[in-house]
């Protein structure tokens, strides 16, 4: 935390405080039925997403998840263009075509979020063939979670990455629960992601994905490593996940007092805020101003998405080479 | 002009693409062959010999042998698509569909529209299929109806070596995702091949004997059954008109409307079980758009609805032939 500058910390908080605020506008917009289909919130793993993306550039390459809002934001995506897409409004980022789950932006290295799980793991391995190729050490990292983690298709792809000798990054963000399952019951190796990775033959991180300086500092080794050009590597982050899994989930798996103790022990936010402000390095000023200017910011989001435009029937057929 | 077979005009064009366009890259099982071994790599070109001398050119960072992982095969040429390569995945038999569905259906085939149409995944899949080879009823399938059923991928069955190189040529030039089926009984075939750069556009079929009388529309291997058909039958005073599609998606309607407007008989030749099937898939065709045409009842000459028997005896019995094919011409003529 020593290294990053003021300019750095706050842009870092920016980030963390816009997902927050998107998500948290959203459970609120979606109880009023505006918002179609299923919405997933990344709510409570913000350090995760920018812990890892801030050391990133837009040809550096992700792969995001269901619950991908968050990796989008980190990497950079037009929050504005997101909310007219999860509003399915005609100039959304995604023509009102992907929605909530399936959020891309490949210009600036976001390969896509993905409504099937375990989906983005070869993907990121093919992303990674590229950057090798491209020579500009440059890396693909897949975000899966501790539901992905169980997937064959993670498997094949931890192996493909350590045989081709790729940089792959393999980012398991473990919020504890893979929909309504918990890792103690449904991850049978200890419960422990990383070994996973261990046993394909890389190396493998652990680091508190509910703070963004654990974070940020490990994903800075891991990515020496990577761009040194030794290969894929792992990271496990242990995180919450303060929402359901969807959007109306009743959450009944959930034990007495459990939400309250995670918003209170394990929020991402609140700990940089003590972190940065007993340090002095930001004043509480400062990070209230940037509260203030990403309240702005969804409250302009939310508007411009109910003001834009929905599709026409015509557009069905947009972006197909044949119809029949 | 050269003579040379299917394996041969695919092998050629893979160098000549590869050589122009240091993008194309290749993926798939045994490709190179012999990595890790004492044998060293390049023991083996592909086991259909459509890849030797590849690796040898081009380096094994861009003629990528994997480990037996279709998923991550396919999901890592379409994450390499994405970063803007072009890569060609080889699935060694098309039966493995099976163990890489998502990546076929879910995601190459769904990115440049759900993603709102900026985003494209050139992606080419080639898939080596059919029976006749008594491999039996998990290496003998021709499951390219599967992958027409979904929109967002383009499929293509050449038959002759000229259309080989032709349609993949196009393929690797393409900006969609194509599912390229190669039969393993065909890969032999022998004709002639156009020098250069020679491309083949998808939806356009071709007629591979006018005759007039009765249309037979063919797929992949059942196009040279449709012509020793044609060939016995016009011997009989009956005239054919066998349509080779050359792509199933995008489909050539009119050539196969503008034909059964003409003889008003339609038959369809389709290496694979009947239901939900390219066969099915072309009789409603007609059905719908040149029914009024119609003189008689379409036939569908297909497998029957088993999985496909492993003995010669059994294989034999189960695939269409040019006898059966002749009996359904005759059918649709009264003459049965």
């Amino acid at each position: 935390m020593k290294q990053l500058s003021r300019d750095a910390l706050l842009r870092a908080y920016r980030r963390m405080a816009t997902i927050r605020q998107f998500e948290e506008r959203l459970h609120d917009e979606i109880k009023t039925g505006e918002i179609p289909g299923f919405t997933h919130l990344y709510c409570g793993q913000e350090a995760s997403a920018v812990g890892v993306c801030e050391h990133l550039d837009d040809e550096d390459m992700i792969v995001s998840t269901h619950r991908g809002h968050g990796h989008c934001i980190a990497k950079g995506c037009d929050v504005i263009g997101m909310m007219k897409e999860i509003y399915g409004r005609r100039d959304g980022l995604c023509k009102g075509r992907g929605g909530s789950m399936h959020i891309a932006d490949t210009a600036i290295g976001m390969l896509g979020a993905n409504g099937i799980v375990g989906a983005g793991a070869p993907q990121a391995v093919g992303a990674a063939i590229a950057a090798k190729l491209n020579g500009k050490n440059k890396v693909a990292i897949a975000f899966s979670g501790d539901g992905a983690c169980n997937q064959g298709t993670t498997f094949e792809a931890m192996n493909m990455a350590v045989v081709l000798k790729v940089p792959a990054i393999f980012v398991f963000e473990n919020n504890h629960y893979s929909e309504h399952t918990g890792f103690q019951y449904a991850v049978g190796t200890a419960h422990d992601i990383a070994s996973r990775a261990e046993a394909f033959g890389m190396k493998a991180w652990r680091a508190n994905g509910s703070d963004f300086f654990s974070t940020y500092d490990t994903m800075g080794a891991l990515l020496d490593y990577v761009r040194s050009g030794a290969g894929p590597a792992a990271i496990e982050l242990d995180t919450e996940r303060f929402y359901g899994h969807f959007e109306g989930d009743p959450q009944r798996y959930r034990g007495p007092g459990e939400l309250d103790q995670i918003r209170a022990d394990r929020d991402c936010l609140k700990a940089f805020r003590v972190d940065v402000t007993n340090a002095k390095q930001l004043e509480a000023g400062d990070l209230d101003a940037i509260d203030a200017e990403v309240a702005d910011l969804i409250e302009r989001a939310v508007q411009a998405a109910r003001a834009a435009p929905v599709s026409e029937p015509q557009h069905v057929l947009e972006d197909v080479y044949a119809d029949y | 002009m050269a003579i040379m077979t299917i394996r041969d005009a695919i092998n050629r064009t893979l160098h000549e693409e590869m050589e122009r366009d240091s993008n194309i890259i290749l993926l798939g099982e045994d490709i190179a062959g012999g990595a890790g071994t004492a044998g060293g790599q390049e023991a083996i070109g592909g086991i259909w010999g459509t890849t030797g001398g590849l690796i040898g050119k081009f380096g094994p960072d861009r003629v990528i042998d994997t480990p037996i992982s279709e998923s991550a095969i396919v999901g890592a040429a379409a994450g390499a698509a994405l970063a803007g390569k072009r890569p060609v995945a080889e699935l060694m038999f098309s039966d493995f569909i099976g163990v890489c569905a998502d990546q076929l259906m879910n995601q190459i085939a769904k990115f440049r529209y759900m993603f709102g149409g900026n985003t494209s995944c050139p992606v080419v899949v080639r898939l080596i299929y059919g029976a006749g080879m008594n491999a039996a009823a998990q290496h003998s399938q021709a499951f390219y109806n599967l992958l027409t059923a979904v929109p967002g991928l383009k499929v293509a069955l050449p038959t002759t070596p000229a259309d080989a190189k032709g349609l993949l040529t196009e393929a690797l030039r393409g900006q969609d995702p194509v599912m390229f089926f190669e039969h393993k009984a065909l890969f032999g075939k022998k004709g002639e091949v156009p020098d250069g750069e020679y491309r083949v556009p998808f939806g356009h079929a071709r007629m591979a004997r006018e005759g007039g009388d009765v249309t037979i529309v063919a797929l992949g291997r059942m196009v040279s059954f449709a012509e020793k058909a044609a060939d016995m039958l016009a011997a009989q005073g009956i005239g054919c008109d066998v349509i080779d599609p050359r792509t199933i998606s995008p489909l050539d309607e009119e050539a196969i409307l503008d034909s059964v407007e003409q003889t008003g008989r339609l038959v369809v030749v389709d290496e694979s079980p009947p239901r939900c099937s390219l066969a099915t898939d072309i009789t409603a065709l007609v059905a719908e758009k040149a029914f009024t045409s119609l003189k008689a009842p379409p036939k569908m000459v297909t497998a029957p609805h088993t999985p496909i028997p492993f003995s010669r005896e059994l294989e034999r019995a189960w695939l269409p032939s040019p006898e059966k094919v002749e009996a359904a011409v005759r059918d649709v003529l009264g003459r049965g």
